[in-house]
């Protein structure tokens, strides 16, 4: 066995999964920031170490240890199983949908292939669609147990949800699959490194702009993020779902809400935006320039820069829109993304086939 | 000019939404056009109050205060004599016309024939007041008036009853501008209406 490649997998692992989890601080912190000064307000800019405010940075940690400390209250009625059960399932399949993203190309070094992703697996972006939809159990499963009927409602809208917007958001990708040809996302990656008339970048947002919005739409449903937030909906349902979870509970739904965030956005900039290419330039030039290591790390930094940029448009998208109504969201769902949906993988159909 | 009611056209909402749904011009009905021009209202709100923070109505409250008018109402204070005793004759005005009832005045004989009585007890119930500054007007002697003192939480119900040596003394101890004040000018009984007093 090779102890190496098993160690180096290891640290890719633990890289990643790091990475994302503490994304999940800096985007609150964004989240509440940004949303300040879009509201003409600061945002919490008190918290300090040792006088250090480090912009409001510092807040998530006096958050965490908040949420630690806190009264950890379980509603009488409450099945304690799947109550308990909940937050873990709704969490873990948020923690593992990353694990197929690759953000970076291949690292040739010392003579090693080191694939820049935790997982290189054959279903690609399947892998990505089951696990997310594993995460609405997560969330039924909260609404029903808490014995609270806020909470139940706000499951059994998500549920609806989800489900039928998990139709538009496999529909909306099928147009990229049928253009690159593998339902792998480095392969995806490396389509999309290649030039269109010589010009553009082959970004999936180039050859497929409509399959670009539908699919971005979904995504925000799929992330119950506004303008689709009507699982917690708060002037309706309280919270929704975790109404009757508290302390570090709370806390998991809370982080399993922006790890979602950030897989919806490197789902989209995988797919759509050339995940870790720097557009004009290959690897192969890259790494003639500068040598394989600096050339991951320049992809990794292209790739991370526009998966923050995607974060972004979730925070900013979410204190500019106001939120959908119920039967609004599901006409929007089914009546508009569906169909053009279809016809949008109608028409990649006609034009693959005649060109 | 009278309005014909045979002109008159009653609009349902219905109508109204539909007429405008049938006007708008198909991009706007796309609705993406409408997001774009949000998020740029948006996004210009925060680059405008990231350039320019000071600018923000924001009161950073323990550093900074709110710069109230001369009215405000805020803790009283009771005036002294140039000899240090309170101006209050305890004539029981201000008692009686606190629509709180939150003033308790004991009247006692005063040495002086020309001052004849004065205060024994006076004490305003914080928790009660309201604030209204009646007491000031119905005060006769110009003994009692009102500051811009607005902080005073406390954990103890007792802190809020405050007694003549307080009300007396407690401006030694904090510095704070002066509020609403009996008024001195003349009265324009012109401007009252007939139907008060």
């Amino acid at each position: 066995m090779d102890w190496t490649a098993v160690g180096i997998s290891l640290l890719k692992a633990f890289l990643v999964f790091f990475g994302v989890v503490n994304t999940v601080p800096v985007l609150v912190w964004a989240e509440r920031r940004g949303s300040a000064f879009i509201q003409h307000r600061l945002g919490p800019n008190r918290v300090n170490i040792a006088g250090f405010t480090l912009l409001g940075l510092v807040q998530p940690l006096a958050d965490v240890v908040k949420f630690m400390w806190k009264e950890d209250y379980m509603p009488s009625h409450a099945n304690r199983t799947f109550y308990l059960l909940a937050p873990v399932l709704l969490l873990v399949p948020a923690g593992m949908t990353f694990a197929v993203i690759p953000f970076a190309d291949v690292l040739f070094v010392a003579g090693r292939e080191i694939r820049m992703q935790v997982a290189d697996l054959d279903i690609g972006i399947l892998y990505v669609f089951a696990l997310a939809s594993l995460s609405v159990y997560g969330i039924v499963l909260a609404g029903w147990s808490s014995n609270n009927k806020y909470s139940l409602l706000g499951g059994i809208r998500s549920s609806a949800q989800m489900i039928s917007y998990e139709l538009a958001l496999g529909l909306s990708v099928v147009g990229i699959l049928m253009i690159y040809g593998s339902v792998r996302l480095d392969q995806i990656v490396y389509g999309q490194g290649e030039l269109l008339f010589g010009v553009l970048p082959k970004w999936g947002v180039v050859t497929q702009p409509l399959a670009f919005v539908l699919f971005l739409a979904a995504v925000f449903a799929e992330s119950n993020r506004l303008p689709f937030d009507l699982p917690e909906a708060e002037n309706e349902l309280v919270v929704g779902y975790h109404t009757e979870y508290s302390a570090m509970k709370f806390a998991l739904f809370f982080m399993a809400e922006y790890m979602a965030m950030v897989t919806g956005a490197m789902l989209i900039v995988t797919l759509f935006f050339g995940g870790w290419q720097i557009p004009w330039i290959s690897s192969e030039e890259l790494r003639a320039a500068v040598g394989a290591v600096p050339t991951a790390l320049l992809q990794l930094g292209s790739f991370s820069i526009k998966v923050l940029f995607f974060l972004w448009l979730f925070i900013w998208v979410r204190w500019t829109l106001p939120r959908f109504r119920y039967d609004q969201l599901m006409k929007l769902g089914w009546k508009t993304i569906f169909p053009l949906a279809l016809a949008n993988l109608f028409l990649t159909g006609l034009v693959l086939y005649f060109t | 000019m009278p309005i014909d009611p045979a002109h008159v056209k009653i609009l349902k909402a219905e109508d109204i939404i539909r007429e405008r749904a049938d006007t708008e011009a198909w991009w706007k009905r796309l609705y993406l056009p409408a997001i774009a021009i949000g998020l740029g209202v948006t996004i210009r709100n925060m680059i405008k109050n990231l350039l320019d923070p000071g600018g923000l109505p924001t009161i950073r409250y323990p550093e900074e205060r709110r710069d109230y008018g001369d009215r405000f109402r805020g803790r009283h204070y009771l005036k002294k004599r140039p000899s240090g005793e309170p101006r209050c004759v305890a004539c029981m005005m201000c008692a009686t016309a606190c629509p709180a009832d939150c003033i308790y005045i004991v009247a006692g004989e005063h040495p002086d024939p020309a001052i004849e009585k004065y205060p024994v007890r006076f004490d305003i119930d914080g928790l009660r007041c309201i604030m209204c500054g009646y007491c000031v007007d119905a005060c006769p002697e110009d003994a009692i008036a009102m500051t811009k003192e607005y902080e005073w939480a406390s954990y103890e119900r007792e802190d809020f009853i405050w007694d003549k040596e307080y009300l007396l003394n407690w401006r030694d101890e904090k510095v704070v501008e002066d509020g609403y004040q009996p008024y001195e000018g003349e009265i324009d009984k012109s401007r009252m209406s007939r139907g008060t007093l």
